[in-house]
């Protein structure tokens, strides 16, 4: 058995383990490291396959991101786990069979000789110097630009929608209306008032007037 | 001018007068109204002289081409055309003449009718529908014409539209026509499928022939001579429209109209269409002696049994409607014996005596304040005598005195009747020599009840219902209800008197003149076709008609002669000299009398199978075919369907999503294991 | 040595398991989207073990999409239940049942 068979059987194992806790786990919490933990053992896989750059990338953004920020919203929330784990074996007879039925399946159709899967060859050793990301950076940049660019913008409505829906106004904010300052006129803020003079006694009166002219 | 602008000028010039008094009669009034139908009616009648007279002279072509294309379905053109020969001549010049007296009379007759330019504008659009009818040289156009004159036909039995009974009639002459025009319009269709695909006459006439020996199936397995089966269901549209046995049942109530429609359209001209069109169809009749046995069949029970009734009726109009009745029966039976010639010639000479006798009740009844029992008068002949002088004409004319119209044309049929070979002639020669004398014995007991004897309006004003046969309990301001007890009769206006004694002049001596070409002539020659050698009845009549004079002087040693005055004298009899013997009779013989006063039961018969049993059929129809089948099956039932659908449906449907979850893997599942089975199942 | 199928037999373990978790946890909606990064993670292992055994970066270049659509999905999915919480006070599944679908 080669190192590298040695490496995929025991990540190999970690995943699965990993991934049947994240399922069953009873705590939120718990399920969500597991599944960091799964996505970090996927991470080495990847490598075993050298998809240097998707593995970083997988470690950085989803177990950096992502998983952190379920992590985040998890704890935030105060969940009734106990009414959440209501009947929570009671599907399992189902939920086994299928699952079974459908491992059984995978495994007959991909071992099936007329999948031929066994004709892919791992393809020529690459050199030492291969840099995968220089490869998938000038592909990116090339020939997936548009898709590349679009995958920006996915991103930025994600994120805006993300804000958006959970903003919430507070009735005691304060904030103004560039739209209504701008469109102010000089009548909504200054109101000029006529104010008529009051009139003194006849003698003070004309001393008054002559003061003020 | 050209032919055919004049013979468009006659067809329309009572349409415009119709349109003009009908639509803008509420602005130009009365005096307008019926000059300008009246004038349209006279140009009419004018110019169809003057056809008449071409033809007689023989400088008058016959005219046959369309004029107008109305539409084209696939290969059918369906044209506006006029055939215009010495048989339509004849009927131009009946229709409008009778017309224009009719026109002229009701001046007087409708004086006070609120619906006067109403009335005016009918019977203008009637004149307009009878002449498309005669002048058509096509089945469409006939056909066209044959409902139009239906139409206003039903218009004018309900003229009087407040009254229930006038509605009842006017509905029962529609629908006792629709069943004629539905053989008719079969007729028609078969006409159309078998005859070349032509429904010009010119064309059906020339390839009939060739179909003479032609049979169809229409119950499978039964083969029917084509030729038989068209005629005898174009003549059932004949029937209805000449109220012949079985279908004679609506002619009757229709003198619930105005008394001039009732001599125009129920006495003198439409109800002759039927005979008019067997004629026009001389050809096709002629090869089919089943139909022809069919025809006079038909013909002879109406002639006979129909006269019977006007024997017991008491109301003045329904005498005459009975008459009217008896005398379409004779033509149908001239037409059975394949005399074309001789029924033609009856219809003429009828629709002057007739219409006479139908303006001279009128008169009477006008004289009698719309008061219609015959009861109720008597003695009138010195108060109304330019009446009581042509009603007597009329009734000479009717029942065949010799010399007059009436005779020549009746013993034409007679001995047409006698001289065919025919299965049916033997019946129908006993219908017609019976029926002179019942026709004389009814005729004169009108007469002598009306015009002559004790004058009972006096004694009778007392019991007011019994006036006339319609009960009428509105309040109406054209009608009332009788003389009142210091009147007494009078004579008619001179608007009403002058048709009476224009028409009286052909009523006494049209036949004289006009047998000698009409019937044994050549005027029809080449128009109407009468094979002589297989039906030689119309020998007799045509060997008769060569010397009217001898003719008239012959009819004095004949037995029609002296069964008419027989009849005459019974009536003089029973009604002026000893009037407790037809009590007596009526007493003696209550279950005759009843069986007659009820018409044979024919409209209770009606009633209890036609119109209950399309009621209940209706109701089958519309509780088993609508509600259960279209309501309950179709309509409610596909509801029921998708709800019952949904409700089980619904379940599936729980509103969390890790169901839709659940049956999405499932779903991947079954269609994973589908897709790859071969590689599943090595 | 490995092979494609190995890595093709882990991804559909993998995606097995996230299915038995969809159907284990079907109330509680943050596990739900918890499993369904872990589906994501199966096809990824798809995309790149083929992208590996083919030598075709396409289907790297794929999974870098996935990702990016991924992280997307789940900010939104976890702002509409932060909303939800605010709303409700529950994150069962049952409970969204508001609409009366």
């Amino acid at each position: 058995m080669s190192f590298q068979a040695v490496v995929f059987y025991v990540l190999s194992l970690i995943l699965i383990v990993a991934a049947f806790r994240v399922v069953t786990a009873k705590n939120p919490v718990h399920a969500a490291l597991y599944l960091v933990l799964a996505f970090f053992t996927a991470s080495g896989h990847w490598l075993l396959l050298q998809a240097e750059f998707l593995a970083i990338a997988l470690v950085l953004v989803y177990v950096g991101a992502v998983m952190v920020l379920f992590l985040f919203v998890v704890m935030m929330l105060d969940i009734n786990i106990e009414k959440l784990r209501e009947g929570f074996w009671q599907n399992f007879p189902l939920a086994g069979t299928v699952a079974l039925v459908m491992v059984a399946e995978m495994v007959l159709i991909l071992s099936s000789p007329e999948a031929n899967l066994a004709g892919f060859k791992a393809g020529a050793a690459v050199a030492a110097d291969a840099s995968n990301v220089r490869e998938l950076g000038r592909q990116l940049y090339t020939v997936y630009l548009l898709p590349f660019e679009a995958a920006a913008v996915v991103l930025l409505v994600a994120m805006v929608a993300a804000i958006g829906i959970t903003m919430r106004k507070r009735a005691d904010s304060k904030y103004i209306n560039p739209a209504e300052q701008v469109r102010v006129r000089r009548n909504d803020r200054v109101r000029v008032v006529q104010v008529q003079a009051v009139k003194p006694e006849a003698d003070t009166a004309s001393d008054t007037n002559e003061q003020q002219a | 001018m050209d032919m055919k602008s004049l013979y468009l000028l006659i067809a329309l010039s009572p349409l415009v007068g119709s349109v003009i008094a009908g639509l803008f009669g509420w602005a130009i009034g009365r005096r307008a109204a019926h000059v300008v139908t009246i004038l349209g009616v006279a140009v009419s009648a004018v110019l169809s002289i003057g056809v008449l007279k071409g033809f007689l002279d023989g400088s008058t072509q016959v005219f046959n081409a369309p004029v107008y294309t109305w539409l084209t379905v696939g290969g059918f053109e369906f044209s506006v055309g006029f055939l215009v020969d010495s048989l339509t001549a004849m009927m131009l010049v009946v229709v409008t003449s009778v017309s224009l007296m009719v026109h002229i009379y009701t001046i007087g007759y409708m004086h006070e009718d609120p619906g006067y330019q109403r009335f005016f504008s009918y019977i203008s659009l009637f004149t307009f529908s009878m002449l498309m009818l005669v002048m058509s040289n096509n089945f469409i156009q006939l056909f066209f014409g044959w409902e139009a004159v239906g139409l206003v036909s039903y218009l004018l039995i309900g003229f009087w539209f407040k009254r229930p009974t006038a509605i009842f009639a006017n509905l029962k002459a529609f629908l006792v026509n629709r069943v004629g025009d539905f053989g008719f319009l079969l007729g028609i269709g078969l006409v159309l499928a078998y005859f070349g695909g032509s429904l010009n006459y010119s064309d059906v006439f020339a390839a009939a022939p060739a179909l003479a020996s032609k049979t169809i199936q229409i119950i499978p397995g039964v083969e029917w001579s084509l030729l038989t089966v068209t005629c005898i269901l174009l003549f059932i549209g004949a029937m209805g429209k000449s109220a012949q046995f079985p279908l004679h049942v609506w002619l009757p109530d229709s003198m619930e109209g105005p008394t001039p429609i009732s001599a125009l359209i129920h006495a003198a001209t439409m109800v002759t269409a039927g005979i008019f069109m067997v004629s026009r169809m001389s050809p096709l009749f002629e090869m089919s002696d089943t139909a022809l046995n069919v025809v006079m069949v038909a013909g002879s029970i109406t002639a006979l049994f129909m006269g019977f009734l006007g024997v017991v009726q008491n109301d003045i109009k329904r005498v005459v409607a009975y008459s009217t009745l008896s005398q379409l029966g004779y033509m149908t039976v001239a037409l059975g014996a394949s005399a074309y010639s001789v029924a033609m010639f009856h219809v003429m000479t009828h629709a002057f005596f007739k219409a006479l006798l139908f303006l001279g009740a009128g008169s009477v009844i006008m004289g009698m304040h719309h008061d219609q029992d015959m009861r109720n008068m008597g003695g009138l002949r010195k108060y109304m005598p330019i009446t009581w002088i042509t009603s007597l004409l009329g009734s000479l004319a009717l029942i065949g005195t010799p010399f007059f119209s009436g005779f020549y044309s009746k013993d034409s049929i007679i001995l047409a009747v006698e001289n065919s070979n025919l299965a049916a002639s033997g019946f129908a020669y006993f219908a017609v020599i019976a029926g002179v004398f019942v026709t004389a014995f009814y005729s004169f007991r009108m007469y002598f009840l009306v015009f002559h004897g004790k004058e009972r309006w006096m004694e009778n004003h007392a019991h007011h219902e019994h006036h006339g046969d319609h009960d009428d309990e509105e309040p109406s301001d054209d009608h009332h209800h009788g003389l009142g007890p210091n009147d007494k009769p009078h004579e008619s206006p001179w608007v009403v008197t002058l048709p009476l004694a224009l028409l009286a002049i052909p009523s006494v001596l049209i036949g004289f003149f006009a047998i000698h070409p009409l019937v044994g002539g050549e005027f029809f020659k080449g128009v109407i076709y009468t094979n002589l050698e297989a039906h030689p009845g119309l020998e007799a009549a045509m060997h008769h008609a060569h010397d009217a004079m001898a003719m008239g002087l012959h009819a004095f040693v004949t037995l029609p002669f002296w069964l008419a005055a027989a009849g005459v004298a019974l009536a003089w009899f029973f009604y002026m000299k000893a009037p407790h013997i037809p009590a007596a009779i009526k007493q003696k013989f209550s279950g005759v009398h009843t069986l007659l006063e009820n018409k044979y039961y024919m409209d209770e018969l009606y009633f209890a199978v036609f119109a209950k049993g399309s009621r209940a059929l209706g109701t089958f129809f519309w509780k088993v075919g609508d509600m259960l089948l279209i309501d309950g099956l179709l309509v409610n039932g596909s509801a029921r369907l998708v709800g019952s659908v949904s409700r089980a449906v619904r379940k599936l449907q729980t509103g969390f999503i890790y169901s839709y979850a659940a049956v999405m893997i499932i779903g991947v599942l079954v269609l994973m294991t589908y897709w790859f089975k071969p590689l599943i199942l090595r | 040595m490995l092979s494609l199928t190995h890595f093709l037999v882990l991804a559909g373990i993998l995606f097995a398991i996230s299915v038995l978790g969809i159907f284990l946890n079907r109330k509680n909606l943050i596990i739900l989207l918890m499993a369904i990064e872990l589906m994501l993670l199966a096809v990824n292992y798809n995309f790149i073990a083929f992208s590996h055994y083919l030598s075709d970066t396409a289907g790297q270049i794929f999974v870098f999409f996935i990702l990016t659509v991924a992280a997307a999905e789940s900010a939104i999915g976890l702002a509409i239940l932060v909303v939800l919480f605010r709303k409700l006070d529950s994150i069962n599944v049952e409970d969204l049942g508001s609409l009366k679908g």
